[in-house]
């Protein structure tokens, strides 16, 4: 059955907020680096909204995959079979 | 200027690997063309809406949203209100069950099998050519600003090119991402991409409101910095001179909400494949009510940046001396004269001859209002978030010219092909030919983007071109869906007398302030409106009405379908679905009604 959205959504905005996490700790402190942004460290707060986002589509992707995979595949419906005329 | 860091370049790699990753995942369940092109009609309502808006979400939406929020303020959000949310409820409760429930691959097709033939070959031509168009002007506009942020200019300079190839460059990676993921996974891969566009679009945007209405004292702050006239949606609207836009509210409600935006959204194949690909009738009529709710909020997103770049601070050249243990030290900002020039963080318009701002007739620098919302990023985001908000406008160029693309592929397959140049070949071969057309069609693409360098005037000539065939659409589907005694001719001469009508229109007046030529008056001037929105919007609404009633007036003179030919494809013909199996609260319609209080009690908030 096909693949359920979720999963790779959750896992792109996994590692996109995985790294600006990590970056924003490394980078925590560096008054240059955040000037533009006010001084809020831009990098590790929005990084981590990302990561429990990514996290919860995750996990809600995994339980949808095993629902599609579980579920017969849906016998065609009499309409399915149509052609152009 | 823009310094990109291995982090920038990380979170935009992980995008492009993830986008070809699904076409590749998505690869082995095609296998029949109703895969390819219908996404097998099986796709959860949650995704399809959330791809129905990420479809028009492209970076005309992004970056002429923040322009028009820049240039006009918070007016601009009738787009939303007005000329979209009406439409979008309009077209899930009453539209869709005709589109679904016809079991039409696409709308020409619909109109193949309400009307006839020729209807059909007329409006899926001009689709066909409007999309591959479209779809180029996107990927210049998208290597333009690519050139102007300067986002490859450090990567070209590493691997010792020319930066003159930047522009084809950002042209062929764009095409050939977008050609790889649709070649291989169809229409299912367009719309799980958009959906991922759709959430990276929010990723990037969202901080930079945030942080932006920080920096300028939150909502007060941003009222006290602009023109009182900005922070309205309605006020003024009553008459033409009192609002930034200049056009009045009948202009507005009529031209834009009833005709232009019901125009799009209800019978643009580009929105509509996305609902039509969702697994049964109740969740495609719920689709365009879902993405009905994200679209109430993109204001938020899309226009606050513009508003917020006006209003900021205008940078400009300082030195600061300063003395320490008796060492005068000066240090100087040094802000070139188009950042001085500008507005906020909108800059002027220089002239790429003499080098000096280019002025308006009342000798004010004329402002680059499509640098609103990329100047914003430039000037809030820190290395690593900046490519995230990078990689959020490459996505928004991406869907817009993706939709596009599936939306070609499937009206050329269908409609041209199928119909005219070879009947009743096997699937397998119109699946084969979909993916070709997918291939050709971004080729046509490319060298509309480059055309468009060599002729100045060619986006503004196609776009207005695209008006005058867009216009009179909505009078067509619905005397269509709604009048049963409506015939093929009288829905054909309706359609070039609409278009007609919508040329003539704009032969013949001209907004203030403009020279004949492609603003208008090519033929003689009549009347002058106070703007062009204004001059477009009454040219929407003298189109619609000429091919309203052209198709009445024909429909009235020729004979009538049988109505046992017309089930299933016109309201007083067709029976209620039985939905007693649904809670109420589940039902479309009560989805509808949370929408349009959602949307009033927004409107009113602007107000």
């Amino acid at each position: 059955m096909i693949l359920d959205l979720r999963i790779p959504l959750g896992l792109m905005f996994t590692l996109v907020g995985l790294i600006l996490t990590l970056f924003g700790l490394k980078t925590n402190g560096d008054a240059a680096l955040y000037a533009r942004c006010l001084g809020i460290n831009a990098n590790l707060w929005w990084g981590m909204v990302l990561l429990a986002f990514g996290l919860i589509m995750l996990l809600l992707g995994r339980r949808g995959q095993k629902r599609l995979e579980e579920e017969p595949p849906q016998p065609s419906k009499k309409g399915s079979q149509r052609r152009g005329h | 200027m823009l310094n990109l860091t291995a982090i920038d370049w990380l979170i935009m790699l992980l995008y492009f690997a993830f986008v070809l990753g699904i076409g590749f995942a998505l690869k082995r369940s095609m296998k029949t063309s109703k895969d390819f092109f219908q996404a097998g009609r099986a796709l959860p309502a949650w995704i399809c809406g959330l791809a129905f808006i990420s479809a028009n979400l492209g970076a005309q939406e992004v970056i002429g949203m923040g322009a028009s929020g820049a240039k006009y303020g918070l007016e601009t959000a009738h787009f939303y209100g007005i000329g979209a949310i009406p439409a979008m409820i309009f077209v899930g409760i009453f539209m869709m069950p005709f589109y679904y429930g016809s079991k039409a691959r696409s709308v020409p097709e619909f109109l193949c099998m309400r009307f006839d033939e020729k209807t059909r070959a007329l409006n899926a031509c001009s689709f066909a050519v409007m999309t591959v168009f479209s779809s180029g002007i996107s990927m210049y506009a998208m290597a333009r600003l690519i050139q102007a942020l300067h986002v490859f200019d450090g990567l070209f300079r590493a691997l010792g090119l020319a930066p003159e190839g930047i522009f084809t460059f950002s042209i062929v990676l764009s095409a050939a991402i977008v050609l790889l993921y649709i070649f291989l996974g169809g229409l299912t891969s367009a719309i799980y991409n958009e959906v991922l566009q759709f959430f990276l679009i929010i990723a990037g945007f969202f901080p930079l409101v945030l942080l932006g209405l920080r920096n300028i004292g939150g909502w007060s702050g941003l009222k006290a910095s602009v023109p009182v006239a900005y922070m309205h949606e309605w006020k003024g609207v009553a008459h033409a001179s009192t609002n930034p836009m200049g056009i009045e509210i009948i202009g507005i409600g009529m031209g834009l909400g009833f005709v232009l935006g019901s125009g799009y959204w209800c019978t643009d194949f580009l929105v509509i494949q996305t609902a039509m690909a969702s697994k049964n009738m109740e969740s495609a009529r719920r689709v365009p009510l879902i993405a009905a709710v994200p679209k109430m909020l993109f204001p938020f997103l899309v226009i606050l940046p513009g508003i917020l770049a006006i209003g900021l601070p205008t940078p400009h050249t300082t030195t600061v001396v300063r003395n320490e243990n008796g060492v005068i030290y000066h240090e100087t900002t040094v802000v070139s004269l188009q950042v001085e020039q500008g507005r906020g963080l909108v800059p002027a318009k220089i002239n790429p001859v003499t080098g000096k701002p280019m002025l308006t007739a009342s000798g004010q620098p004329l402002l680059d209002y499509d640098m609103a919302t990329p100047n914003m990023l430039l000037h809030f985001f820190p290395t690593g978030i900046l490519g995230l908000g990078l990689t959020a406008l490459l996505a928004s160029f991406m869907s817009g010219m993706a939709g596009n693309v599936t939306a070609f592929n499937t009206v050329f397959t269908y409609d041209l092909y199928q119909s005219y140049i070879r009947k009743g070949a096997s699937d397998r071969h119109y699946m084969a030919v979909g993916r070709w057309a997918t291939v050709g069609g971004i080729l046509l693409s490319i060298a509309t983007a480059y055309a468009a360098i060599n002729f100045n005037n060619i986006m503004d000539t196609l776009q207005l071109v695209f008006s005058f065939v867009n216009a009179p659409l909505f009078a067509t589907f619905l005397l269509g869906m709604f009048w049963k005694r409506a015939t093929g001719h009288g829905a054909f001469s309706g359609l070039i007398a609409g278009t007609a009508a919508a040329m003539l229109h704009h032969g013949l007046t001209l907004p203030i302030e403009a020279h004949s030529g492609i603003h208008g008056g090519w033929i003689a001037v009549l009347h002058h409106y106070p703007s062009d929105m204004a001059q477009n919007f009454w040219g929407a609404i003298f189109a619609f009405t000429t091919n309203f009633v052209v198709a009445v007036v024909v429909s009235l003179a020729t004979r009538p379908r049988p109505e046992a030919e017309l089930v299933g494809l016109v309201h007083s013909l067709t029976p209620k679905p039985a939905r007693a199996h649904i809670v109420w609260w589940k039902r479309p319609e009560a989805l509808a009604v949370a929408v349009l209080v959602g949307a009033i009690a927004i409107n009113i908030f602007f107000y």
